[in-house]
C-alpha cells in the first residue's frame, strides 16, 4: 500500500521568505511612482508663490526683471521650441538616412563598428560636448558658417545681423549632434523589425536594394520612425549643459538665429546660483515645472507611438 | 542587347527526355547544383529540367531542400551572405548566374508567390498589383489600368475587388491576399511563376480557389510549385520531383510518381510510410 | 521597361547608397573631432600635479583636479548605493512577479522618468534636501544621481532577467526550492553579468551629469570633509572653468574633459567586453 505525501510540505519559513521578498521587490518597483509624485510635488510646491503671483500671465510674459521682481517664461519657451526645431530639421534627415544605411545598405563588416561609434557618441557627457562646442565649434561657425549663411540666405530675417559666436543656431546644431544617436538607434531597431517577408516580396519583383528599402521597409516603418523622432525631440527639449554653454543666455525673443538666446533648461542652470529672493527662486521652479510638463507630454506621445508601431523587440531607450 | 529582349518568350527550348519517354521543351535547366549555407550543405548534385508551360511540383519531407531549390531559381539566395553555390542554372538557355547578368533582371522575369501572403500594407489593392510595373517606369495610367484588370482577372480576383481597388490591401481575407500576391507577380508578365507552398496558410475553400487558378494559369505560364501536400501535387501538376535530404530522388510525370514510382524511397514517401 | 529605365534605377540605387553613407560619416564625425581636440588640447596637461593637487586660488596658474576626481567617485559610490538596490530589486519585481497590467504601468512610468530633464532632477532635490539642510552637500549630489539611476537600472535589470531561460526556473521549482531562493540564487546569479553591465552603463551616464549637481553638490575648490559639505566633481569643474575668463583654467578644463571622457568611454567599452557572453543588457 503506498502512502501519499501531503502536497503542501513547504516549511513556514520559506513561505515567509517568499512573502517578504515579494513585498520588498514590489516596494522598490513602486518607487517609480513615488519618484514621479515627488518630482511633481516638489516643483509645484516650489513654484507655488510664482504661480500665485503671476497666474497664467507667467506663460506669456517676456519680463525678467529681478529688480522689480517681475518674471515671465515666454522667451524661454520660445527659445526651447526654436532650438529644438532647428535640431530636428538638421538631425532627422541625417539620422533616418544613417539608420537606413546601417540596416539595409551598408556592407556587413561595416555595420557593427558604425553602431558602436554611434553608441559612443551618445555616451559623451553633455558638458564635454558643450565645452567642445564653445571652444571649437562656435568659433568655427563664427568664422565660416555664419558668413556663408549671411551671404546666401541673408535676405531671410533668420540670418540677419551680427553674431558674437554663441547664439540660437549654435545651440540648434549642438542639440542636433546630441539627438542624432538616439533617433538613429531607435529608428534602426524599428527598421530591423520590419518583417523579412515584406522585403522578400519586393526583391522577388526585381526591385533594387534602394527600391526595396523605399517600398517595403520605409513605408512600413514610418510611424515607428515618427515615434523615434518625437523621442529625440523630448531629449532636445530638456538638454541643459551643452545648450547653456553655446546659446549666449540672453532672455529675449529674437528673429535672427544669430542672436544669443535662452531655453528653459539653460536659463534655470544659468540663473539658479544667482537667484535672490523667494519670488526669483519660485519663478525658476515654475520654469522647471513648465519644462517638466512639456518634456513629459512629448515623451508620453513618443512612448505610446513606439509601443504601438514598433515591433516587439524594440526598446525605447532614452 | 536591349532590355526588351529579356521579355521575348522563346517558343522552344531544348527538348528534354523525361524518364518515361515524354519530351517537352525546357524552361529551367539545372545542372549539378550544389548549395551550402556556410559549411552546411543543403543541396547535393541536383540536376533537373523543368518543362515549359506546365506545372512541376516539388515534394518531399520538411528540410529536404525544396524551398532552397525554388529560391535558387530566382537568385533569392544572393541576399544570404553565407550561401554558396556550385553548378549551373539556365532559363531558356541563358545562364542565370552569369556575372554579366543583373540579379534584379533575373527576378523581373520570374515571379514568386510566398507561403504567407505579403501584400504591401501601406498600399491599396491597385497599388500592390501595379507596383512592379511602376518600378519599371510604366506611367501611362490607361496601360496600368489595363494591366491591373488583366492581372486581377487572371488571379480570379477581379470580380471580388473591382469596386474597391483603392481599399488597403490588408483589408482582404487571407485567401484573397494570396491571390492579390499572385496578381502582383503576374502583372509584370513573368516567364515563370515560382510558388512556395502558396496555399499552406489557407483554408480548404481558399486552397481550392488557388488550385483552380493554377490549372488556369499553366496554359500561359511555366509554374514550379513546392508543396508538402502530396494530394495537391497529384491534383495540379504534370511532373513531380521528389526530394529527400537535399538530393533529387526521382523526377517523372506525376502519374508515374504516384502510381508506379521507380525508386523505393519515392514509393515509401507517397504511400505515407514516412513523412 | 527600357534600358534607360533600368540604368536610371541603378543610378538611383547607387546614389542613395552614397547619400546614406555620407550621412553615416557625418554622424561619426563629431565623435572623432571631439576626441581629437580633447587629446590635442588636454593631453599635455595631464601631469602628476593635475591628478594630485587641489585647484589653486582664482587666477593663479597651476594646480590640479584631485578633489574633483575623488569627488566624482564619491558621488558615483553614493549613487550606486541608492540606485542599485532599488533598481535591481524593482527590476526583479517587473520580471518575476506582478500582473501584466501593473507592470505595463511601471515600465511606462520608468521610461517617462528616464526622459525627465536632468536639471529638473537637480531642482527637485534642491527643494528636497538642500533647502532643509540649509546648504549644498555631497549627500544631496549623491542622492540626485542615485535617483536618476533607479529607472535606468530597473529597466536594464528587467530585460536581462527576461533573458534567463524559463527552464532554469522550472527545474528549480520542480526540485522544491522556494521562489525567492530561486530568484536570488539562480536567476540573479545567472544574469549577474548582464546586471553589472546595466549598472556600469548607468554609472557612466550619471558620472557625466552636470546639471543636477549645479545646485546640489555645488562644487568645492577644496576637499569636502564630510558628506554634508559641498563637493567637487569633474563635470562641475569643467563647466565652471570653461565659463571663467582664465586661460589656465581653460587649459585644465580640457584635461578634465579628457579624463571624464576616458572614464565614460572606459566604462562603456568595458561593458561591451563583458557582454561577449550570453546575457547582455541590450540583447543582440
Amino acid at each position: 500500500m503506498t502512502e501519499t505525501a501531503p502536497i503542501n510540505t513547504t516549511p513556514a519559513v520559506s513561505h515567509l521568505g517568499d512573502r517578504i521578498f515579494k513585498w520588498l521587490t514590489l516596494l522598490m518597483a513602486l518607487a517609480i511612482f513615488v519618484l514621479i509624485a515627488l518630482i511633481g510635488f516638489e516643483l509645484a510646491q516650489g513654484a507655488g508663490p510664482a504661480i500665485h503671483k503671476f497666474g497664467w500671465h507667467f506663460l506669456v510674459s517676456s519680463d525678467w526683471d529681478p529688480v522689480n521682481d517681475l518674471y515671465g517664461a515666454l522667451p524661454f519657451i520660445f527659445g526651447t521650441v526654436v532650438s529644438s526645431l532647428i535640431a530636428l530639421i538638421i538631425a532627422v534627415p541625417i539620422s533616418v538616412a544613417t539608420a537606413v544605411y546601417l540596416t539595409e545598405l551598408a556592407p556587413l563588416w561595416l555595420r557593427q563598428p558604425l553602431i558602436m561609434f554611434i553608441e559612443l557618441l551618445a555616451a559623451i557627457p553633455s558638458v564635454i560636448l558643450g565645452f567642445w562646442g564653445l571652444f571649437i565649434l562656435v568659433p568655427w561657425l563664427h568664422l565660416h558658417l555664419y558668413p556663408a549663411l549671411r551671404t546666401t540666405l541673408g535676405f531671410l530675417p533668420f540670418f540677419k545681423g551680427t553674431d558674437y559666436g554663441p547664439c540660437m543656431l549654435a545651440a540648434g546644431i549642438i542639440l542636433a549632434i546630441m539627438i542624432i544617436p538616439i533617433i538613429t538607434s531607435v529608428s534602426r531597431e524599428i527598421l530591423r523589425s520590419v518583417p523579412g517577408l515584406q522585403r522578400e516580396a519586393a526583391y522577388a519583383l526585381g526591385a533594387t536594394r534602394w527600391e526595396v528599402t523605399r517600398i517595403a521597409v520605409l513605408s512600413y516603418a514610418k510611424n515607428g520612425i515618427f515615434g523615434a523622432v518625437i523621442l529625440g525631440l523630448g531629449r532636445a527639449l530638456g538638454e541643459t549643459m551643452a545648450v547653456t554653454m553655446v546659446i549666449g543666455n540672453s532672455p529675449q525673443i529674437t528673429k535672427s538665429l544669430f542672436d544669443p538666446d535662452s531655453t528653459l533648461a539653460s536659463w534655470i542652470a544659468n540663473q539658479f546660483s544667482e537667484a535672490i529672493g523667494d519670488l526669483f527662486y519660485s519663478s525658476l521652479f515654475e520654469l522647471g515645472l513648465v519644462l517638466l510638463g512639456v518634456t513629459v507630454l512629448v515623451n508620453i506621445v513618443a512612448q505610446l507611438l513606439l509601443k504601438t508601431f514598433a515591433g516587439p523587440g524594440v526598446k525605447p531607450q532614452s | 542587347m536591349t532590355f526588351n529582349s529579356f521579355f521575348t518568350n522563346p517558343q522552344q527550348g531544348s527538348p528534354v527526355k523525361v524518364e518515361s519517354g515524354v519530351a517537352a521543351a525546357t524552361a529551367f535547366d539545372i545542372r549539378s547544383l550544389n548549395l551550402w549555407f556556410g559549411s552546411h550543405q543543403v543541396l547535393f548534385d541536383v540536376s533537373l529540367q523543368i518543362p515549359v508551360r506546365a506545372v512541376t511540383a516539388i515534394i518531399g519531407p520538411s528540410g529536404c531542400g525544396k524551398s532552397t531549390l525554388l529560391r535558387s531559381l530566382n537568385r533569392m539566395h544572393d541576399l544570404v551572405p553565407s550561401a554558396r553555390m556550385e553548378g549551373r542554372i539556365t532559363l531558356f538557355g541563358e545562364d542565370l548566374y552569369s556575372k554579366k547578368i543583373d540579379p534584379t533582371l533575373v527576378r523581373r522575369r520570374i515571379g514568386m508567390v510566398f507561403q504567407k501572403s505579403n501584400p504591401f500594407p501601406t498600399m491599396s489593392i491597385a497599388e500592390n498589383v501595379t507596383v512592379g510595373l511602376r518600378l519599371n517606369g510604366m506611367r501611362k495610367s490607361d496601360l496600368l489600368q489595363e494591366r491591373l484588370e488583366t492581372s486581377l482577372r487572371m488571379a480570379a480576383l477581379w470580380d471580388e475587388v473591382k469596386d474597391r481597388l483603392n481599399a488597403p490591401a490588408i483589408s482582404l481575407s487571407g485567401g484573397q491576399q494570396q491571390r492579390l500576391c499572385i496578381a502582383r507577380a503576374l502583372a509584370v508578365k513573368p516567364e515563370v511563376l515560382l510558388m512556395d507552398e502558396p496555399a499552406s496558410a489557407l483554408d480548404p475553400i481558399a486552397t481550392a480557389h488557388i488550385e483552380d487558378l493554377i490549372l488556369d494559369l499553366k496554359k500561359e505560364f511555366t509554374i514550379v510549385i513546392v508543396t508538402h501536400n502530396m494530394q495537391q501535387a497529384a491534383r495540379i501538376s504534370e511532373h513531380t520531383a521528389f526530394f529527400y535530404l537535399g538530393k533529387l530522388v526521382e523526377f517523372d510525370t506525376t502519374t508515374k510518381i504516384f502510381t508506379t514510382p521507380a525508386q523505393k524511397q519515392t514509393e515509401d514517401y507517397v504511400t505515407g510510410r514516412f513523412g | 521597361m527600357t534600358v534607360t529605365n533600368h540604368n536610371w534605377r541603378k543610378f538611383k540605387n547607387a546614389f542613395m547608397q552614397t547619400l546614406t553613407c555620407v550621412c553615416a560619416v557625418l554622424v561619426v564625425l563629431p565623435l572623432v573631432l571631439v576626441f581629437y581636440h580633447l587629446i590635442r588640447q588636454g593631453f599635455t596637461s595631464l601631469n602628476w600635479a593635475f591628478f594630485t593637487q587641489l585647484p589653486k586660488a582664482v587666477g593663479e596658474k597651476g594646480g590640479g583636479m584631485a578633489n574633483a576626481i575623488v569627488g566624482t567617485f564619491v558621488l558615483m559610490g553614493q549613487a550606486a548605493l541608492l540606485g542599485v538596490p532599488v533598481g535591481v530589486l524593482g527590476g526583479v519585481y517587473l520580471s518575476e512577479y506582478g500582473t501584466s497590467r501593473l507592470n505595463w504601468w511601471i515600465r511606462f512610468a520608468a521610461d517617462i522618468l528616464n526622459g525627465v530633464p536632468s536639471i529638473t532632477w537637480g531642482v527637485v532635490v534642491y527643494g528636497l534636501m538642500v533647502v532643509p539642510m540649509h546648504g549644498s552637500s555631497a549627500l544631496a549630489g549623491g542622492v540626485v544621481l542615485g535617483l536618476m539611476m533607479i529607472p535606468l537600472v530597473m529597466r536594464t535589470t528587467e530585460e536581462v532577467l527576461q533573458l534567463v531561460p524559463g527552464g532554469y526556473r522550472e527545474a528549480a521549482l520542480a526540485l522544491g526550492i522556494s521562489k525567492w531562493r530561486i530568484i536570488v540564487q539562480i536567476v540573479l546569479r545567472t544574469a549577474s553579468k548582464g546586471i553589472v553591465t546595466g549598472v556600469l552603463l548607468a554609472l557612466a551616464r550619471v558620472a557625466g551629469e552636470t546639471a543636477p549637481l549645479l545646485f546640489t553638490a555645488f562644487g568645492n575648490l577644496g576637499w569636502a570633509h564630510s558628506l554634508k559639505e559641498p563637493i567637487a566633481a569633474i563635470p562641475l569643474l569643467i563647466f565652471n572653468y570653461a565659463i571663467s575668463p582664465y586661460d589656465d583654467w581653460h587649459r585644465q578644463a580640457w584635461a578634465g574633459a579628457l579624463v571624464l571622457l576616458l572614464l565614460v568611454l572606459f566604462l562603456n567599452i568595458g561593458v561591451r567586453f563583458l557582454t561577449r557572453s550570453k546575457f547582455s543588457a541590450r540583447g543582440t
